[in-house]
């Protein structure tokens, strides 16, 4: 069932992506509100800052908990460690900064959270190219190939705000340490209210059986893009959101592959190791079929608008409509 | 762990154990840090058997005080110290870095009881002892962390957000411990990058800092006294010590701070100095189960 025709049934607002900034919302703020509702159930949850609660969107609960708000100052790598310090004595450490932060601290992520299985998540904001004017300093794109590699880390890209409010819910339910992409900015509404979300479970937003389009974060609303230009030329794209990277679904993965014959990722991330990795690592090991990467090739960003640097590094509907045609001649020959 | 006033005479008899069990451990191993080990023996003997309330019976005690040893290479020490105090099975010293075994080559927190963090990346033992001094605070516990730094660890620039955070957050609950027996991996500190003066830095940085001789057993019983005293900031105990302290060929040697392997005679000649009898002797040098074991290369 088509996303439009899901939220129509469930009786929500009609589900055409909104235009950037239409809604006012990004995922960091969504998070950020739906973490106090959560934390009011749970006093285990404290959230660990680095002097940047009001770019994380970790405001709204400093206000709401005062008492279980924690502040670091610039100095990640301790705050990261800490985390598993705390965590060790009971309590559930969300821990946020920039995902070029959190990539900062990785190692301690590592040893100090994920080697113990600690129940810690962390939380990253200003993921990617959607980063905008910062400039590739603060342009995350290797963040989702670090954690993914960490042992036992759940890894999870929302597309929109709705979902990044459901899976500030969710990660709750492991046991264990959770990385988690917010974004920066004000994000185009993928999900009316009906919307359900289940870690290391994609879904079919729109049938298709040509090609299968697989996205995550940002980059689903533009899969959705690209499935209605294909549309256009005859192409019956089917668009997969992949919130969850670790673990992935690896039985809609291959259930895609056989019926559509050939795999489009896309990313708001290098090209290597993140979700085209992780699809592709999947796939390999099922169903093989030609798979194209449409994410940021191998280099660095720069300053600019999100919507501009999308459409300067390839991450727009276009961009990945080509990359589904080129799917589409590998798997004719 | 024991309620009656600690006698510094048996102390320093089972921290002869521990460096025992240590030097035993490293034999077997076949690799391991001899230096470090030996010169963390006595504070590490004064925390396990007089220092750290815990209950022997219950590694899960919520209250209980907590021990991380950030400079994980010296865990021969820790190992050998819970040993002594009857936390961990003596049988399983000479499996140290075997495959299969709990004892790892640096401390790792799933596999053994009353290891309360995984450490070996310098640093982030510190980091990890404050999140639990914080998570105890807010659960308002009683309990008490402690964390043992090496000198060249002190090197890292998270031991250093790590101070400034603690103070800042007056963690006077935390006791940290500098094994400043002034060796790391390629040379002395002061010729790698110096750390003087010391006491100074982690004053300035809002610590209660005490220098002693971290071989006087009498003097660091009154540092951790006067670590407990302090109730509004952090304490340092910065301890003096000697690599190799304890083995008369090992105490200010070169050959034995980094990682060794230990030759028979070189095994028996320190655990006689040590004050070891013919049968520990004889099961350091071949221990009940070892041809047995699946373990080790």
């Amino acid at each position: 069932m088509s996303v439009t025709k899901r939220i129509q049934a469930s009786g929500a607002e009609p589900l055409v992506p909104q235009q950037i900034g239409s809604s006012g919302d990004s995922l960091r703020e969504a998070f950020g509100r739906a973490l106090v509702a959560v934390a009011a159930e749970d006093p285990r949850i404290v959230v660990l800052d680095a002097d940047i609660a009001g770019g994380t969107g970790m405001h709204h609960f400093r206000r709401a908990f005062p008492d279980r708000f924690y502040q670091f100052g610039i100095a990640e790598q301790n705050m990261m460690a800490v985390a598993g310090g705390m965590a060790a004595t009971g309590l559930v450490p969300v821990v946020t900064t920039f995902a070029v932060f959190c990539y900062r601290a990785i190692e301690q992520a590592r040893l100090s959270i994920a080697y113990d299985r600690r129940n810690v998540k962390i939380v990253a904001s200003h993921p990617g190219l959607d980063t905008g004017p910062d400039g590739a300093s603060a342009q995350a794109l290797e963040d989702l190939a670090g954690f993914r590699a960490i042992p036992g880390m759940t890894v999870v890209s929302p597309a929109d705000p709705v979902e990044a409010a459901l899976a500030a819910k969710a990660i709750f339910d492991v046991d264990g340490p959770v990385y988690l992409r917010t974004g920066r900015s004000p994000a185009r509404r993928v999900f009316g209210e009906g919307h359900s979300f289940a870690i290391g479970r994609g879904q079919i937003l729109r049938d298709g059986r040509d090609v299968t389009l697989v996205a995550c974060g940002v980059e689903v609303a533009r899969a959705l893009d690209a499935a209605a230009l294909l549309a256009k030329k005859g192409i019956a794209a089917r668009v997969v959101n992949m919130p969850t990277l670790k673990p992935i679904d690896a039985e809609l993965l291959a259930r895609c592959a056989r019926e559509t014959g050939c795999i489009v990722t896309c990313e708001d991330h290098n090209i290597h190791g993140g979700l085209g990795g992780a699809v592709a690592e999947a796939l390999a090991t099922s169903v093989p079929v030609p798979v194209e990467f449409v994410g940021v090739r191998d280099c660095f960003g720069e300053s600019g608008e999100p919507e501009e640097l999308a459409e300067k590094y390839g991450l727009t509907g276009p961009h990945i409509a080509d990359a589904a045609e080129r799917a589409l001649a590998r798997k004719a020959a | 762990m024991t309620h009656t006033p600690p006698d510094p005479a048996q102390l320093a008899a089972h921290a002869a154990q521990v460096r025992r069990y240590a030097l035993t451990a490293i034999y077997g191993a076949g690799s391991g840090h001899p230096g470090g080990a030996l010169s963390a023996a006595d504070l590490l003997t004064c925390l396990y058997r007089s220092e750290l309330r815990l209950d022997p019976t219950n590694p899960a005690w919520p209250d209980r005080d907590r021990f991380v040893l950030s400079k994980g290479h010296s865990c021969p020490a820790l190992y050998g110290a819970l040993a002594d105090a009857g936390l961990l099975d003596r049988a399983l010293v000479p499996t140290l870095r075997k495959l299969g075994s709990p004892l790892q080559g640096h401390p790792y927190a799933s596999q053994l009881p009353w290891i309360e963090a995984s450490t070996g990346s310098l640093g982030q033992g510190f980091s990890q002892a404050i999140g639990m001094a914080l998570g105890l605070r807010h659960a308002g516990s009683p309990a008490r962390v402690y964390v043992m730094l090496g000198d060249g660890e002190l090197q890292e620039g998270e031991i250093w957000e790590g101070a400034m955070c603690a103070a800042h957050w007056r963690l006077a609950s935390l006791c940290a411990i500098v094994d400043y027996n002034k060796l790391q991996s390629d040379d002395a500190p002061a010729n790698i990058m110096g750390l003087e003066p010391l006491a100074g830095k982690w004053e300035a940085f809002g610590w209660n800092a005490i220098p002693i001789d971290g071989h006087d057993i009498p003097a660091i019983l009154a540092a951790f006294a006067a670590a407990r005293a302090c109730t509004d900031r952090p304490s340092v105990i910065i301890a003096d010590t000697v690599k190799g302290q304890g083995v008369s060929f090992m105490a200010g040697a070169p050959h034995w701070h980094g990682s060794v392997r230990m030759k028979d005679e070189e095994l028996v000649a320190a655990l006689i100095e040590l004050g070891a009898d013919e049968d520990e002797i004889s099961w350091a040098l071949a221990p009940a189960g070892r041809e047995a074991s699946h373990v080790g290369h």
